[in-house]
């Protein structure tokens, strides 16, 4: 009888099976299509960067053919690698992004865990809070902080504006939400039983949070932390409104203002400026990427 | 080691009373058990125990100490969960570890005592795995190291076997008492499985609907259930219920089943039921083993009579039979060569020494 079950069974099956990986093999050359329409999109204005950055300014002036270097030369970068101006640009946004990502975490992990776990009276409506926060775009803010700011300076002589770190109060208002939400659903992701038995094993909420909630959540963490750095690294539009002295700038905005005078452009330097400040956040990546492994949570319980 | 008592104790949540107020003594080095239904409030009484939950009404002492207010942390209890709960990011070791590594134990001490806890689970070559390398049973262990280490004066249990097979988790049901015959530290254990509290418990909590329903050992439980709920609840197969009134026939006090069906009383129980309102709606409680085959010389208290089996299933050591008396299905035990076949009738025995005589309307074992 058993038997019989198999031999009928068989021959649909491997028909079914034919047809799910006939699905399976289209899907995957659609899958492929996509991703490389994407990747030619996505990549195509880098290497137009990268190509451009190599040429001396006759050359891209020169109605040559814009995708070839003729003449390649590595003076873009000396040049820009030997500016203090440039290099104090790179420093700004390093402390800036190190310093925002920090204050960041310090803020949106602790909060994360109160909102996920310490039920409190009305900790459900405020998560959701937190997040809408972060919808409202810095377009409709800035007008409005910058007043703040000015007023601010006023009253107390603290001198904000034109200061670059205005940006380390400015940036987490754009991360800390963000990063709180991501946390939020790592946190909630930990079964309630890991922190129940950390608190009978004698853990405090600190310790709880500490030595269990970051280790076990560490992918959501570093998610959390790229997204941070990223934002801060590449944020544009505080730092041209809140500062304007060159030794103030970071970079995205520095290069903008030193390297366009008028309606001069010095096009061979705002490429190598904008490749070189995209590698920082590229360095982060593939070493975070390391640890950025799923499923760290495996074998906590049954499921 | 500690005696655990709860005084009316009593858990609301908003609208629904999850736990009606509990009496419950637990004595040092007992090890007791809470059975029942789905959702009867096990749990949740087994995690005030704990002080995971506040307690809405009533006092539970641990060691004589009042600790409604205590935290967990404060209580000196351990508790294993239904799905272990073990840290994902330490090791079998550290887990095991943990909270003597909070309260500062000496490295010494810690290794002493994990090294034991290990040897007593038989996970000594497990110690430096992660959970995720470990199979479902060896995970209870590790949860179960990581209580024993503590050396508390209260253990917790809440279904600690219920995500294992059916195999491993008698093999750890035996693990678990030689434990506690080991150990003996005070243990209150949930689950819902009659079995698992009967082949634990020295004294079984039966609850039901937030209330316990009775407290005795498990053979009190088995042979002297004070209500229906109880006596269908406990033993498998269950009891057998069947409608009946009683009636005195030539001036022997008798249990009448059915128009052709009555049975006259043992003098024990007869005397018993004798002030039982004859007109009363009673049920007959019969467990399996006591509806056998009718045997060539009857013992007293043992009555015959024939029976159309509807269905039998061989078990292999006996067989059991299903057959209809006044709309109620009723489950026998025979022996295998008695010749119980289905549709066919059969000739059979009740040892109503061992009945057990119910108020239909209350429930109550008269
Ligand atoms: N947080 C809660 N809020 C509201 N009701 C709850 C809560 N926790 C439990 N209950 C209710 O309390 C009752 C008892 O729950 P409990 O978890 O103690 O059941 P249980 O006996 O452990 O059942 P099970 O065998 O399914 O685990 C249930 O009716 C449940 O719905
Ligand atoms: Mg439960």
């Amino acid at each position: 009888m058993t038997t019989a079950t198999i031999d009928k069974a068989a021959p649909t099956r491997t028909v079914k099976y034919g047809s799910m990986s006939r699905d399976r093999a289209w899907a995957l050359r659609w899958s492929y299509f996509f991703l490389v329409i994407f990747a030619i999109f996505f990549l195509t204005p880098p290497i137009y960067m990268f190509i451009t950055s190599l040429k001396s300014s006759a050359e891209i002036s020169a109605a040559t053919n814009p995708w070839w270097v003729f003449h390649p030369t590595l003076e873009n970068y000396t040049g820009l690698l030997t500016s203090n101006q440039f290099l104090r640009f790179f420093w700004n946004s390093a402390i800036v992004s190190i310093f925002v990502v920090t204050i960041t975490m310090l803020i949106a992990v602790p909060a994360a865990f109160a909102l996920s776990r310490m039920r409190f009276w009305g900790s459900a409506t405020l998560a959701t809070g937190v997040f809408l926060t972060y919808l409202i775009p810095e377009t409709l803010l800035f007008i409005p902080l910058f007043k703040m700011f000015a007023v601010v300076g006023d009253w107390t002589g603290v001198q904000l504006i034109n200061r670059w770190y205005v940006l380390l109060i400015l940036y987490p208002t754009l991360t800390v939400p963000f990063c709180t939400w991501i946390m939020i659903g790592y946190f909630a992701s930990i079964p309630k039983e890991l922190d129940e038995a950390a608190i009978i094993d004698g853990a405090s909420w600190f310790q709880t949070l500490t030595r269990i909630f970051i280790p076990v959540a560490l992918p959501g963490l570093i998610a959390a932390t790229i997204f941070a750095f990223t934002v801060s690294w590449a944020q544009f539009l505080y730092p041209l409104v809140f500062t304007t002295s060159t030794d103030q700038l970071v970079m995205p905005v520095g290069i903008i203002t030193t390297l366009i005078k008028g309606d001069v452009f010095n096009w061979g330097q705002i490429m190598t400026g904008a490749l070189l400040g995209a590698a920082p956040p590229l360095i982060i990546y593939a070493f975070l990427m390391d640890y950025y492994i799923a499923g760290l949570t495996a074998g906590a319980t049954k499921g | 080691m500690a005696d655990v008592t709860l005084r009316k104790v009593v858990k609301r949540y908003d609208e629904v009373e999850a736990v009606r107020g509990i009496d419950l003594d637990i004595a040092d080095h007992e090890f007791v058990v809470l059975v029942g239904p789905s959702g009867c409030g096990k749990s949740t009484t087994l995690r005030m125990i704990a002080g995971l939950e506040d307690i809405s009404d009533g006092d539970i002492m641990i060691g004589g100490d009042v600790v409604n207010d205590v935290p967990p942390k404060d209580r000196d209890i351990a508790m294993v969960f239904q799905n272990y709960a073990l840290y994902p990011h330490m090791t079998v070791a550290e887990n095991m570890s943990f909270g003597l590594r909070l309260k500062r134990y000496p490295k010494a001490e810690i290794k002493s005592r994990v090294d034991e806890a290990a040897r007593m689970l038989d996970i000594v070559e497990l110690v430096d795995r992660k959970p995720k390398q470990l199979s479902g049973g060896q995970r209870q262990r590790v949860a179960m190291g990581r209580a024993i280490v503590r050396n508390p004066k209260v253990f917790l249990f809440d279904e600690p076997l219920s995500n294992l097979d059916a195999k491993l988790r008698v093999q750890m049901r035996i693990e678990i008492k030689k434990v506690h015959q080991k150990v003996r530290t005070t243990t209150v254990y949930v689950t819902h499985d009659q079995v698992e509290a009967m082949t634990l418990a020295d004294r079984v909590v039966v609850m039901n609907h937030g209330r316990i329903e009775q407290i005795g050992t498990p053979n009190e439980l088995y042979h002297k259930p004070a209500t229906k709920f109880v006596a269908s609840f406990i033993g498998s197969p269950a009891m057998n219920f069947v409608p009946c009134r009683l009636e005195d026939l030539a001036g022997k006090l008798h249990v009448r089943l059915t128009d052709r069906i009555a049975f006259p009383l043992p003098p024990a129980r007869a005397a018993r039921y004798q002030g039982i309102p004859r007109t009363d709606k009673l049920l007959l409680g019969l467990r399996p083993e006591h509806i056998t085959e009718a045997k060539p010389h009857a013992e007293p208290g043992v009555e015959a009579f024939d029976a159309v089996l509807d269905v039998t299933e061989p078990m292999g050591m006996e067989t059991l039979i299903y057959f209809t008396l006044e709309g109620a299905q009723v489950c026998g035990r025979v022996n295998p060569n008695a010749g119980a076949q289905d549709g066919a009738p059969l000739r059979l025995a009740v040892d109503l020494n061992n009945m057990h005589l119910l108020n239909e309307v209350t429930g109550v074992v008269l």
